[in-house]
């Protein structure tokens, strides 16, 4: 028995539609690994992953403690800073961002207070706002999971 | 008011220091860590962490603003600043002052003053407290004036903040000027204050310092003396107390001079006094004032039984004093070591990296801080301080034996440290002998043999 392109095609789109993460197949001494993730690391947009390629290797319990993205593929916007996060410009007016807003990478999605000075934060990738995770006027830690964004597919 | 939650705003082995007496008092920690911080010890036994910025300190451990930021949103009623950092940085005190925050230290205005050299040795002049020959010099002209006044050898010191930064040793007049620019130049960068000032150098000198607390309205008391004469370029490796082979006479003089001048300040909270001993001349001379806790206190707290993080909460919670001088009566002798990941052999470089494995001693008398356990981190970002052996028995002999055993205990894998080295300090005769010099490191270093050059 040979594995042909077709079969191995036809596995990664079986593991695709499971539920599983990772298969190993070991047909007559051929071995297989295929996993499942890799849009963990999808193309670094504009340095906006949640954990730049330098930042040492640690888990970071303001990311991690953030509940899992919704759907795979989705972007992190991370607080810069430690503060007091503002979903809107001033209180009772219409917050920055809201979920489905289309957003550009320079698009202010929210503010971050330090002892009354006002630090605004972009979104740093083009896209559509899915989820905001941070509430408004609640302490957020530096790298603290601010919302997510899916981004907007490149042609 | 009693504090119920304290912010702790440093990292490594004084982090969990100050969160053991925080916990034992029942309060409740909240701990400020950089992003490189998160998977420390402290951060683990932490009520609570939160992470305050990257690893570098300008963006994380030195941020006034983020700090009490974090303080107040998540209701600390103090912050911790333990020791280096922001400890003695007056905006943070202020900041906190401000916005209704307990600073466990002294007021702004206190940390202000001492952080003046210049204006602290004026203080200390007023108080009657001797100071070396020496005095400001803003100009050259001022400064050769000064300097043919008090002789070479002399010392170029900066105005700004102690520590050696700054600091130029001059032998001959003539190379003042030289000296002056350079500790210039070093003490700009180093406090932002180019300011220096001269100072008479004492050859002889031994470095021993007065561990005191003030309630803040004059009452002040001291804890005795530590003996911090082994350093290295001004980084201390081994203290102890009492410093041995004092006179009572000279003993009792230091630590009068020291009350002496933090009651002149009305300090408040613990601090420490530091002077230089010449103990060729029976003389000693005001050097400067510590207001922080500082990395050697446990050697004061072996021997007193005084726990100073509880009772600079106890100040904080304007308590006072809680010991009147009288009731301190210390106990034996005890000697401590700081455990560092530097290489002594390639000239103390620190040297980073993951602990593979760390066995630490135990046993009678044996006292150990640190921030260390199996598969701890050491960023390359701060100081190298693994952890602080500390022995304690009824006299120093018996001291010296317990923290010979302790050092042949204690196993680190992973990085080089200065464990072997401290063992051969500890098994020198004249550090046996007790009461070295602050010159004495240096010499120890040219007399041992040195390891083979691949």
């Amino acid at each position: 028995m040979t594995l042909t392109a077709k079969d191995v095609a036809e596995i990664m789109r079986l593991l695709e539609e499971s539920s599983f993460d990772s298969l190993s197949l070991e047909i007559n001494g051929i071995k297989l690994n295929f996993q499942r993730g890799s849009q963990a690391r999808m193309p670094p947009a504009s340095g906006n992953v949640s954990s730049p390629a330098t930042a040492p290797p640690v888990t970071h319990p303001a990311t991690s403690k953030a509940k899992p993205p919704c759907e795979p593929g989705l972007l992190d916007v991370p607080s810069p800073l430690l503060g007091v996060f503002y979903r809107a410009p001033k209180p009772g007016e219409p917050p920055f961002v809201e979920i489905g807003t289309k957003v550009s990478a320079d698009a202010v999605v929210g503010i971050v207070e330090v002892m009354k000075l006002m630090n605004s934060v972009r979104a740093g990738v083009a896209g559509e706002v899915v989820e905001i995770l941070a509430e408004n006027g609640a302490l957020v830690e530096y790298g603290e999971v601010l919302l997510r964004v899916r981004p907007e597919v490149r042609k | 008011m009693s504090i119920r939650r304290i912010l702790i705003a440093n990292r490594g082995e004084i982090a969990v220091r100050v969160m053991r007496t925080s916990k034992a008092l029942g309060i409740e920690t909240v701990l400020a860590a950089s992003e490189a911080d998160l998977d420390s010890l402290p951060a683990r036994l932490a009520d609570r962490t939160v992470c305050i910025g990257p690893a570098r300190p300008s963006e994380s451990y030195l941020k006034i603003d983020t700090i009490v930021q974090a303080a107040l949103s998540v209701k600390a009623d103090a912050i911790h600043p333990g020791y280096g950092f922001l400890s003695e940085r007056a905006p943070l005190a202020r900041l906190c002052e401000e916005q209704g925050v307990i600073f466990l230290g002294p007021s702004s205005t206190q940390i202000e003053a001492l952080g003046d050299k210049l204006g602290a040795r004026a203080r200390a002049a007023a108080a009657g407290v001797p100071v070396a020959p020496g005095g400001a010099a803003e100009t050259l002209g001022e400064a050769m004036v000064l300097g043919r006044e008090i002789r070479a050898p002399l010392l170029v010191k900066a105005v700004g903040g102690g520590g050696g930064r700054g600091m130029k040793r001059v032998d001959r007049l003539q190379d003042l000027p030289q000296a002056m620019e350079l500790a210039a130049a070093e003490a700009g960068a180093a406090f932002g204050d180019a300011r220096v000032y001269l100072e008479r150098f004492v050859a002889h000198g031994r470095h021993v310092e007065v561990q005191v607390l003030g309630d803040g309205k004059g009452e002040v008391i001291h804890l005795g003396e530590r003996d911090c004469s082994v350093q290295r370029r001004y980084q201390k490796l081994i203290e102890e107390t009492p410093a041995p082979g004092l006179s009572g006479n000279l003993r009792a003089s230091i630590l009068e001079a020291a009350v002496r001048f933090a009651k002149q300040m009305q300090y408040r909270s613990a601090g420490t006094v530091e002077f230089l001993v010449d103990s060729e001349r029976e003389a000693f001379y005001f050097l400067e004032m510590n207001a922080r806790i500082q990395v050697e206190h446990p050697v004061t707290e072996a021997v007193t039984g005084v726990d100073l993080v509880a009772e600079q909460i106890a100040i904080a919670e304007g308590r006072g004093l809680r010991l009147r001088q009288d009731e301190v009566r210390p106990n034996g002798c005890a000697m401590e070591c700081r455990i560092n990941a530097e290489d002594p052999a390639r000239d103390f470089q620190p040297s980073p990296g993951t602990v593979r494995a760390a066995v630490w001693p135990a046993g009678e008398s044996i006292r150990v801080d640190t921030h260390i356990v199996s598969g701890s981190c050491i960023p390359p970002f701060y100081d190298s301080l693994l952890a602080k052996i500390i022995a304690h028995g009824p006299d120093r002999s018996v001291t010296l034996s317990s923290m010979r055993r302790a050092i042949g205990e204690t196993r680190i894998e992973g990085v080089t440290t200065n464990l072997a080295f401290h063992a051969e300090m500890l098994a020198d005769p004249e550090f046996e002998h007790g009461g070295v010099e602050t010159a004495f490191l240096e010499r120890f270093l040219e007399r041992r043999p040195r390891p083979l050059e691949v």
